[in-house]
């Protein structure tokens, strides 16, 4: 034993398979370091610098985040993160949790059905926001349309209502992601003993109860998970304002993605800029690190 | 007994109502784009979205083409060295995450995880001043470059999590045998890693076909991938709007992840659960 263990080590070729797994892994190492934490080091290093259309490093402190809470452009889009992931989260929530409950039902051509409310996922952001550009189009749209079904004082004129310009982009997103959260979701209730459905109903409760007080309270993983992703969603959101309303009218609809991406390169403000990246980061830190903690005291506890 | 057969049968009924009319609301986007696509431009004025094309044409479709074609083989070009590149990756990553563990690979791990929830916005401007430096600003090169880096998380994550459920004692036995890192990954992972592979490649296609944030910052003019093509077009306030042509653009970007999900519909489901559960 010892002397195959040391012949094992004199061997040159079994130093390299040692070595293998580490020297495999090196690149994406040095990616993660670099590529990840690294650069969010030095936008955050940036965003305390007065740089403007160059990378300067000249320090100014707190300068240009007291400049982006200075911003009525920065709280509109901040507001407008806030209602438009809240609509959004609440709808995707309500609608892919009753779809799957629906579906859960023994139907037939579940399969079908299943592939019609996801397909949206398969598309990307820019041909949700122009498909649904053309359908809320005011006087061409769905605004005609229902007007030449016979709704004479129809009105839909949201995408160039200042005001009402979120709720635009709150039903193309549903319609994207509201499918996902369906799968998600039917996924979960497959896994529910049938066992206990069935005990309950021997029970007498109805088949709406029991779904409210004992089926989905044991989807509460699924749940979590659901309301990380769709914040996630909310909070990345660009490409869809990019592609509906580029933030406008005027700047009604900003997000802070779009914010970012206008501020750090078109108009020249690489600080305030990357304070904006920051301020995202945080958005993000501030809902996963519960989610985390959570799930890893669940795993502990399970 | 009686009525409560006949209110069962009416709430089956209300069920199968409410499932259709939900079908219906998710398609009337696409049958409206393709509709559009296929009118002509006064059609579109005197129509609706849902009347049916006075004309049929592809005119819309022609011109489209001519638009996009050379923005949609740039895609090409970026998604697809990019997809097998980070799920190669992915794969050598997950095996030795997950069967050749060392000192710290698990906290590598957790460090590369973050990367799946990670706003690209922290990394823009780094990797912009980067790809500046390597010379591959505005390359479709440039972009294959940073899909791969930002696709890690994802591909390493698919892969790990599969490898974590293969018995131990399947590649212990392997290891006593004599067999090392390479031929214990082409002969026994590999072999049993063609759904996962499919997952991985399916996710990352539609991941960076779809992509419009590393598109626009990091290319421009002739580099540039469909979807900042499109908006590009649907965008411009030059000239008479041609609805038409929008819509048959919006379609051509859009064809070939919806290919990929009618034909792989299966493992795109399991890449979204899968990337989205355990992540």
């Amino acid at each position: 034993m010892t002397t195959a263990t040391a012949q094992l080590r004199a061997s040159p070729l079994d130093a390299l398979q040692r070595w293998l797994p580490k020297l495999v892994l090196a690149p994406s190492m040095f990616i993660v370091l670099v590529g990840f934490y690294g650069y969010i080091l030095w936008t955050f290093v940036l965003s305390f610098t007065t740089s403007t259309f160059l990378p300067t490093y000249k320090w100014a402190g707190l300068a240009q985040y007291a400049r982006l809470f200075d911003n009525d452009r920065w709280w509109v889009a901040s507001k407008n993160l806030l209602l438009f992931g809240g609509l959004f989260i609440a709808i995707s929530l309500a609608i892919g949790v009753l779809l799957a409950v629906l579906l859960d039902q023994r139907i037939r051509r579940e399969g079908f059905i299943r592939t019609i409310y996801l397909y949206p996922m398969a598309l990307s952001m820019i041909v949700t926001g122009t498909a649904w550009k053309w359908l809320l189009n005011p006087g061409m749209g769905l605004d005609k349309l229902l007007r030449d079904w016979g709704w004479e004082g129809f009105r839909l004129d949201w995408l160039i209502d200042p005001d009402r310009v979120v709720y635009c982009l709150v039903i193309a997103a549903v319609w994207q992601a509201s499918g996902f959260i369906m799968a998600m979701f039917l996924a979960g209730l497959r896994g529910v003993d049938p066992s206990i459905i069935r005990a309950a109903q021997i029970d007498g409760a109805s088949l709406p109860r029991i779904y409210w007080t004992v089926v989905l309270p044991s989807l509460r993983p699924v749940f979590f998970s659901a309301l990380m992703i769709l914040s996630h969603i909310a909070i990345k959101s660009f490409d869809l304002v990019a592609a509906m309303t580029a933030g406008g009218p005027g700047y009604s609809s900003d997000l802070p993605a779009m914010f970012m991406y206008s501020f750090t390169f078109s108009r020249g403000q690489m600080g305030m800029g990357s304070a904006s990246a920051i301020l995202m980061l945080g958005a993000i830190l501030a809902i996963l690190v519960p989610y985390l903690y959570s799930e890893l005291r669940s795993k502990r506890h399970a | 007994m009686h009525s409560s057969a006949a209110k069962i049968s009416l709430s089956r009924l209300a069920i199968h109502a409410v499932l259709l009319g939900a079908v219906l609301l998710y398609l009337v986007p696409l049958v409206v784009m393709l509709l559009t696509s296929f009118k002509t431009p006064e059609d579109i004025s005197s129509g609706n979205l849902l009347s049916w094309p006075a004309v049929v044409t592809g005119i819309g479709w022609v011109k489209a083409w001519e638009t996009v074609s050379g923005y949609f083989w740039n895609s090409i070009m970026i998604t697809v060295p990019a997809v097998l590149i980070s799920t190669a990756i992915g794969a050598l990553n997950g095996y030795v995450l997950s069967m050749w563990r060392f000192r710290g690979s698990q906290l590598f791990f957790g460090l590369l995880l973050f990367g799946c929830f990670l706003p690209f916005q922290t990394v823009l401007l780094p990797a912009s001043f980067t790809l500046g430096k390597l010379g591959l600003a505005s390359t479709t090169g440039g972009l294959v470059l940073v899909h791969v880096v930002y696709g890690l998380a994802f591909t390493t994550l698919f892969f790990r999590n599969f490898y974590v459920s293969v018995p131990d004692a399947l590649v212990k036995a392997a290891r006593l045998d004599g067999a090392g890192f390479f031929t214990i990954l082409r002969r026994i992972i590999l072999p049993m890693s063609t759904p996962i592979i499919m997952v991985c490649l399916i996710w990352q296609f539609t991941q960076i076909w779809n992509d419009f944030l590393f598109g626009v910052v990091f290319s421009s003019g002739d580099s540039q991938p469909i979807t900042v093509a499109l908006n590009n077009l649907v965008n411009t306030s030059t000239g008479a709007k041609e609805y038409n042509v929008d819509m048959a653009a919006a379609m051509i970007a859009g064809l070939p992840t919806l290919l990929v999900y009618v034909v792989a519909g299966k493992y795109f489901v399991r890449g979204l659960t899968a990337g989205a559960v355990k992540g």
